[in-house]
């Protein structure tokens, strides 16, 4: 739900159900591992599974709206653009990931990228 | 209309008949009446109809004569030839002629293809039998009405629009009915799980039973239906099957002939398919790949079609934001464009419990992007609106949520707002309790707390949502004389605190997150990581083998059953019970940790082994070897029973006067698995000695010549405090029945998070002491209270996760190798 840019390689990461409602999993990459949420309302957002403040796994995080708590020390990151929230500073990057009939695409141009 | 006999008319033919056909021919013969000869194939043998209208028909507030759009004589009139109950089977486009399943041909310069959609029919065993039907048009209305004639029962697949309406209109026709429903919420699509709640209270009102998380295996049934079985063994009494789960673009015409096809007919923004002289419009279409469902886009796309075909030169059609409405009468409910959860920046709740109202606006960026109306939609078309028009709301964003007639409002100081109320003004819609009668209260009786004034008038005591204006009257009332008295409320989600959200929970029988929200008018629309957690145990504590666990409202350490480690690893540790183990418990555990090259394996201060470093998709292995050995979960992660220390005691020792090792065993036996609102830690000691250290956990038993004292309230953590003397008791079974009485009364009465010493000085020594020691009927309902949560909750859930529970968990969705570094397309 990030913008998409000209050159796009969308990889079918699997079907939105696969995901609970308000969770998360992962997508392993050759570069990164990846956490792809599911909110409440079956938005899909991407983001490094690596919180900006000790690297903690944000795919293991409790869910809500769409924010999520990181597991190891409760920062609050933002799913749509990864940036902390309150005073907070730092930001967790992004992907762009959309959802089709069903199934959740993942740019890898953008993912695969350094 | 002029006819022109000599100037040979282009030839329109339009292969379908329903609600997009007859919207485009009324917009072009308003633009151009005489510019095409018109050939109109529809398969149903009937006019042009209101196909939304259906629900009214089947429910029997309709009758078919009433939802027609045109009649025989509106064909007439306008010189269109329709060809009634004739299925159209080819098109050629080469020769430019469609043709009918009775073989007749018909040429065109221009064809348009309205052809709709198509039930889905969900393949299970029995879908074929008679007595199954689908909604879709006048055809099956008339299959139900038989049906319904007869009566008996009604089971209706797929709880969206489609199903509840069918539904409704069956028990209004005075079937038994059922929906069976695969997510866990109705209209799980449209809706939110808060309005779904309400929307199922009220479905269930009208004697509807809804199964949800409900999946059909087969339709059973010898010549025709008799029942619907479920993958979980049940089985639904079914004398009319109706399958209401979805529909798909109906393009199996436009496949054959070849043209662009997706998910839908693709289509440009003139409608025009992927063949300059067809075009494609209505349900069967796709553009800018979305396809839609609704009737409002298909109008705009016929306005445009028919300037098109009218040869205006238009804008094209860009795509259409959609709302949906529940045509159930009696039921209220409105959402549009974009409903994601959002969180307390980003939208504006607000709920009613006691008129049954919820309404939800979510924004970006000081604009709406969706909301979801229930109870009361009269504002949907005006939110509708400002969605559709980009309308920033920065200035009405106070008022916003009250509606349009409410814009201008002034925002005041809550204090200076209720002073300025008259005596008649309602504070509590819940019962009915107005200013006066509480100012009143407060000065004649001298209340000055939130409790006194509930109490006394029954002012914010059933939803609690007027908690907040009470308190603001104490405050006017008394000046300075009122001390919030250090009030805390749950989180920002609710004004109110821990024990009367528990308390609300158990008088008013609320059973689920949601109806919870709802009920106690949560100002969020699906709370936050405070409450969330806190909320799921207060449930699972309240209604022990009903509640149904929230798993994504739980830490990650209780919804993997392993702790967290810095590095994202996890640990593990197997129970050991009162710290006992063999040589092949040892062993196994050796082995796992050979086997799974597990870094760290430590002693732990609960006398248990922790194994360290465990990946996380190494999990269920681990835990699959370390069960055959007999070793099941240690819930070290847990808030709730962890362990129960204890020291060697009479068997060994020179002054051990008990068995404590037996004792902790029993204990840890007995009490395993309960949740509890923090970690509960035990120690049982054989003598003063205290080898254990008993003083310093939540319950520790220092065991006597004479019997067991039983202490509580002690810690070692951030906070150290040395353990109360609960009392003493003469027999080891009575030790485990005050031990489990007073952790069912911790449980029950403590706020979620607040350790066992925490709310013991909260609550006052003395009170404990009596509720338990004293009141032999209050510790023996206690103990059967314990009993029955005990009863749902001793399973390994190290053995579930092993056979595959929740799989999900513990395998990525995907894994990419390599990524080809040349472009598809
Ligand atoms: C019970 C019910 C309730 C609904 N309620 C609402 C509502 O409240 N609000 C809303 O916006 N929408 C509602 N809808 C959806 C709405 O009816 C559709 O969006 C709309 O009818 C689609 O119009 P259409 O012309 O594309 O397809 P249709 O109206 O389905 O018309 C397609 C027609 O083409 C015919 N046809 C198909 N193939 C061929 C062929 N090869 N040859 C000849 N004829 C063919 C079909 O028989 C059919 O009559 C409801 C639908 C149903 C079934
Ligand atoms: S507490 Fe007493 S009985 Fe237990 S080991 Fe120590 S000295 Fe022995
Ligand atoms: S690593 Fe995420 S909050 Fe510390």
């Amino acid at each position: 739900m990030t913008m998409v840019p000209s050159n796009d390689f969308w990889f079918d990461v699997g079907p939105l159900r696969a995901i609970p409602q308000r969770g998360a999993r992962t997508v392993k990459t050759p570069r990164r591992e990846i956490a792809v949420f599911r909110t409440a309302s079956d938005e899909v957002f991407a983001l490094e599974n690596r919180c900006p403040h000790k690297g903690g796994p944000l795919s293991e995080g409790i869910v809500h709206g769409r924010k999520v708590a990181c597991p190891l020390h409760n920062w609050i990151i933002n799913l749509d653009d990864g940036e902390a929230s309150g005073a907070d500073k730092g930001c967790a990057r992004s992907f762009p990931v959309k959802l089709e009939n069903g199934r959740i695409y993942l740019n890898m141009s953008v993912a695969a990228a350094p | 209309m002029l006819d022109q006999p000599n100037a040979k008319k282009q030839k329109l033919v339009i292969l379908g008949n329903g609600m997009a056909a007859g919207r485009v021919m009324d917009e072009l013969f308003a633009r151009a009446p005489d510019r095409y000869d018109v050939v109109v194939f529809g398969a149903e043998p009937r006019v042009n109809y209101d196909r939304i209208m259906l629900s009214p028909v089947l429910s029997g507030e309709k009758a078919y004569d009433d939802i027609l759009i045109h009649t025989d004589e509106w064909y007439a009139t306008n010189k269109v030839d329709l060809r009634r109950g004739e299925l159209v089977v080819a098109i050629d486009r080469a020769a430019k002629t469609v043709t009918t399943q009775s073989g007749a041909v018909e040429a065109y310069d221009t064809l348009i293809i309205a052809t709709g959609s198509k039930p889905i029919l969900i393949p299970v065993p029995g879908a074929e039998l008679p007595g199954v039907v689908t909604y879709r048009d006048l055809d099956d209305v008339n299959l139900m009405l038989d049906a319904a004639g007869k009566g008996g029962h009604a089971v209706v697949i797929g709880g969206g629009l489609l199903g509840l309406e069918a539904a409704a209109g069956l028990a209004m026709r005075g079937m038994t009915t059922t929906v069976v429903h695969l997510m866990p919420t109705l209209m799980e699509r449209q809706l939110d799980p808060n309005a779904a709640y309400l929307l199922q209270k009220a479905i269930e009102a009208r004697g509807i039973e809804v199964l949800t998380g409900a999946n059909t295996a087969a339709i059973l049934g010898d010549t025709c239906v008799e029942s619907v079985r479920l993958d979980d063994g049940r089985t639904l009494p079914a004398d009319l099957v109706v399958m209401a789960v979805g529909i798909r673009p109906n393009t199996a015409l436009a496949k054959l002939a070849d043209l662009n096809v997706k998910r839908g007919i693709v289509v440009d923004d003139h409608l025009r398919t992927s063949d300059d002289n067809i075009y494609a419009v209505g349900e069967c279409v796709e553009h800018r790949g979305q396809c839609y469902g609704l009737v409002a886009p298909l109008y705009d796309m016929a306005k445009t079609l028919a300037a098109t075909l009218a040869g205006e030169s238009v804008d094209g059609y860009i795509g259409s934001t959609t709302s949906t409405k529940l045509k159930v009468t009696g039921v209220d409910l409105f959402s549009a464009g974009d409903f994601a959860e959002g969180d307390v920046k980003d939208e504006i709740v607000l709920r009613d419990p006691a008129r049954g109202i919820y309404k939800r606006v979510v924004l970006r960026d000081d604009r709406i992007i969706g909301a979801v109306l229930y109870g009361d939609t009269a504002d949907g078309s005006w939110y509708f609106d400002l969605l559709k028009k980009n309308v920033d709301i920065g200035t009405m964003r106070n008022a916003l949520i009250l509606g349009q007639a409410y814009q201008g409002g002034v925002a005041l100081d809550p204090i200076a707002a209720v002073a300025a109320l008259s005596d008649d003004a309602e504070i509590c819609g819940c019962n009915g309790v107005c200013k006066g009668a509480i100012t009143q209260a407060i000065t004649a009786h001298g209340l000055t707390t939130l409790d006194d004034v509930r109490a006394r008038t029954k002012a914010s005591a059933s939803c609690g949502q007027c908690t907040v204006k009470v308190e603001s009257l104490l405050a006017a009332t008394l000046g300075d004389n009122y001390s919030a008295a250090g009030r805390k409320p749950m989180c920002k989600c609710t004004d109110l605190t821990h024990s009367e959200v528990r308390g609300f929970i158990l008088s008013k029988e609320l059973k689920s997150v949601p109806a919870v929200m709802q009920e106690l008018a949560w100002k969020t629309s699906c709370g936050c990581p405070s409450c969330r957690p806190a909320l799921n145990y207060y449930l699972l504590c309240a209604w022990p083998g009903e509640y149904a666990d929230d798993a994504q409202s739980r830490y990650i350490n209780e919804r993997v059953h392993a702790n967290i480690q810095k590095d994202g690893t996890f640990s593990v540790v197997p129970r050991m019970w009162g710290g006992l183990t063999t040589p092949d418990e040892l062993r196994a555990i050796a082995d796992v940790a050979d086997r799974f090259k597990i870094p760290t394996v430590k002693v732990t201060g609960g006398q248990r082994i922790d194994l360290l470093g465990v990946r996380k998709e190494d999990l269920p292995a681990v835990w699959a070897q370390l069960n055959s050995a007999g070793l099941v979960s240690g819930a070290a992660y847990a808030k709730g029973l962890r362990t129960v220390k204890t020291c060697v005691g009479s068997e060994w020792c020179r002054f051990g006067t008990q068995d404590s090792t037996g004792l902790g065993v029993k204990l840890e036996r007995f009490m395993c698995g309960s949740w509890a609102p923090a970690k509960v830690k035990l120690g049982v000691s054989g003598c003063p000695r205290n080898c254990a250290e008993s003083t310093v956990k939540d319950i520790g038993v220092i065991c006597v010549e004479s019997g067991y004292d039983i202490h509580i309230a002690g810690a070692a953590g951030l906070h150290v405090r040395q353990t109360d003397l609960l009392g003493h008791v003469d027999t080891e079974d009575e030790a485990i029945e005050y031990i489990a009485a007073f952790m069912q009364m911790y449980r029950e009465e403590a706020g979620y998070l607040e350790r066992v010493w925490k709310w013991v000085e909260n609550a006052g020594l003395d009170k404990v002491r009596a509720a338990i020691m004293d009141d032999a009927d209050n510790r023996c309902a206690l103990l059967a209270r314990f009993e029955k949560s005990q009863r749902a909750v001793r399973r390994d859930p190290w053995a579930e996760r092993a056979a595959g529970r929740e799989q999900h968990e513990f395998t990525p969705l995907a894994t990419l190798n390599s990524i080809i570094a040349v472009p598809a397309e």
